[in-house]
């Protein structure tokens, strides 16, 4: 009951603030955003302890296979390519229909991806998994960089934003909070399910998992689509809403959100369900604040944040609160007076 | 694929791109040996080596703009790179290294991307090199051009390389070095400070890189955001050769040079950084399929 309450405060907050604070709308867009990446990299990171740096890969696949969908159903290549952005805008049904069509394609196509790398870049492990997947990252967007179909270096612009569907910034506001809702209760579920006590076995001991008789490529597989998944139509939610793709600066963006979903999942606490949703939030409020002020320095700042947050607060937030007061977390304490009076 | 055709009708080309490739490969092995020695001695991955060959190679350019030959700068970037090892190491590195790889493997990134948008800020993204200014050779009837600094460049890679193995072999320190790879906690049971031998081996690694930088903006050229495809490049010479061992990294690094001069010729440059990250893809996912094929003979 308690948890039902607690859940339920939660989304009427989520749901009523982009109608309080109209002009923060595009930020809670974004905070979404971040909340899907941290979720999503936490599944395969903090819970299966496989940490990869190449999530971003699914992002990027799912903003163009999104907007090369939506450009393909309803324009001409050519025409699209010279006009770009000075074509009439769509139908808001046509719009939807080739939003949601977009969507569904590049989650088949993650999950696919997935699947295909997957089964070959999953049986790495430690380090040479971590600069595997960095390396993956990186060489999809400097080849989606040189692919004239998806615009090549110059980027690819995608549907301008119909009339007759209300405000944009509301509109892509509660798509992204719907879809970290769907994220974090799949999540949820699935981690209290068998297939939670799978990856944690996975991360505490692999060889032994292995042992125990369970398949351990096919759960890494798993873990990793689903990832794959939420991420690909994160992106195509994304290109829309920015309405340019870049593929090595918005797509495939190692360098920030790459590195991002790996910092907002330690900052939050790795391997905990809550943990990714505030470090998120707490990333993203304090970047929207004090980034502004620093005037293009901000990407070195973000670079002293991760050292100082990967050395001197690994455990995250999540971690130190379990620290603090374990009793909370259900976690049975025993103070050493105790112990010295049974022995 | 156009350019297949030209490499097939005049094979003097090849000649031509192997030089090159050889000669830049030197400098890959340069930095790889590096990256090899702090692996090896330290268990850590150090992602913001490309960096500091960036930033070796950004200190040679701006002493090449005051109008100083590139060639004093080889010596400063050692100096000054060997500081900025031992400083990183003092304020970061020193609590990551008994930690998990993986903390030590994202501290280091983000020491990369730290250092690589502060070059960014203070040289701006242009790309940047220093003209040593030693003309050219002309080979085989003037059909193959070999830039004398790339000559060079190479001699001095390899003469580099060769003191480094005279200081492990011969020097306290590089004795000590070598117990604390070979174990670091009979190594202070026998009384070596490995703290210190920790610091020395991290900033020597610097300091290889800042004169690989060096070489580098003579040779070719520098940009604040092409560290990490050095970093990858030393990366997949050291998982190819093994830690430790030095004919490999030489062998390995030269044959990157050459592949990346071919690739680079055949698919045009745009597609370079492109290469040399699906290599990396490549070779780990070869790497692991030979193991498992291994595993399964032993069974």
């Amino acid at each position: 009951m308690n948890v039902i309450l607690k859940y339920t405060l939660i989304a009427i907050a989520a749901l009523a603030a982009p109608l309080l604070f109209p002009e923060y709308q595009i930020q809670l867009a974004w905070l979404w955003l971040m909340v899907v990446f941290a979720l999503t990299w936490d599944a395969v990171g903090g819970q299966m302890g496989y940490n990869s740096f190449g999530n971003v890969f699914y992002f990027g696949l799912g903003m163009y296979v999104t907007a090369v969908v939506q450009r393909d159903l309803y324009y001409d290549f050519e025409e699209y390519e010279t006009l770009a952005g000075s074509l009439d805008t769509l139908p808001p049904a046509d719009y939807l229909t080739g939003m949601s069509l977009g969507l569904a394609a590049s989650a088949v196509c993650a999950v696919l991806c997935a699947i295909v790398l997957g089964s070959g870049i999953l049986r790495l492990r430690g380090h040479y998994f971590a600069i595997c997947t960095l390396g993956l990252g990186i060489a999809a967007g400097e080849i989606a960089a040189g692919i004239d179909y998806i615009g090549a270096g110059s980027g690819l612009v995608t549907p301008v934003f119909p009339d007759g569907l209300g405000e944009k910034g509301l509109f892509f506001c509660y798509l992204l909070l719907a879809l970290a809702a769907v994220t974090f209760l799949v999540l949820r579920w699935l981690y209290t399910s068998r297939f939670g006590l799978a990856i944690n076995a996975i991360r505490d001991d692999e060889d032994k998992a292995e042992a125990m008789g369970l398949h351990t490529t096919r759960y890494k597989t798993i873990a990793w689509c689903v990832s794959g998944f939420f991420l690909a139509i994160a992106g195509g939610i994304m290109g829309d809403l920015i309405g340019f793709i870049d593929p090595v600066d918005t797509a495939f963006a190692g360098a920030t959100f790459g590195v991002w979903m790996v910092l907002m999942a330690i900052l939050g606490g790795k391997g905990t369900l809550w943990g990714p949703v505030i470090g998120a939030t707490i990333f993203h409020v304090t970047q929207e604040i004090f980034w502004t002020f620093l005037f293009g320095w901000q990407r070195v700042a973000l670079g002293a944040l991760i050292v100082i947050i990967v050395v001197f607060f690994p455990q995250g937030v999540m971690g130190f609160a379990r620290a603090r007061w374990p009793d909370r977390f259900g976690h049975r304490v025993e103070s050493v007076a105790d112990k010295g009076a049974t022995q | 694929m156009d350019n297949l055709q030209i490499l097939l009708d005049a094979p003097i080309f090849s000649v031509q791109l192997l030089i090159d490739g050889l000669l830049v490969g030197a400098i890959f092995a340069l930095v790889a040996y590096g990256m090899a020695l702090v692996w090896g001695v330290m268990n850590i991955i150090n992602i913001c080596q490309g960096e500091y060959v960036m930033l070796g190679g950004f200190i040679t350019y701006l002493l090449f703009s005051w109008g100083i030959s590139p060639f004093v700068g080889i010596p400063v970037a050692f100096v000054v790179l060997y500081l900025v090892g031992w400083l990183t190491y003092r304020v970061v590195i020193c609590r990551v290294v008994e930690q998990d790889l993986f903390i030590s493997i994202l501290a280091t990134f983000g020491i990369s991307i730290l250092l690589q948008q502060l070059m960014n800020q203070l040289f701006t993204a242009d790309v940047q090199t220093a003209e040593a200014g030693l003309g050219t050779a002309f080979l085989f009837n003037n059909m193959v051009t070999v830039p004398w600094v790339k000559v060079v460049g190479f001699v001095l890679a390899l003469s580099v390389g060769v003191v480094l193995v005279l200081f492990m072999g011969r020097s306290r320190m590089g004795q000590a070095i070598r117990a604390t790879a070979q174990n670091a906690r009979a190594a202070r049971i026998m009384g070596i400070d490995t703290d210190r031998v920790y610091a020395v081996t991290y900033s020597i690694n610097a300091a290889i890189c800042g004169a690989a930088g060096a070489l580098v903006v003579m040779t070719w050229v520098v940009q604040a955001f092409q560290g990490l495809a050095y970093t990858v490049r030393s990366f997949m010479i050291v998982v190819v050769a093994g830690i430790g061992n030095l004919p490999g990294v030489v062998v390995a690094g030269l044959g990157l040079g050459a592949a990346e001069s071919y690739a680079g010729f055949l698919l045009g440059a745009e597609f370079q950084t492109a290469f040399i990250f699906s290599l990396l893809v490549v070779i780990l996912l070869w790497r692991n399929y030979r193991l498992r094929a291994q595993r399964k003979v032993l069974r």
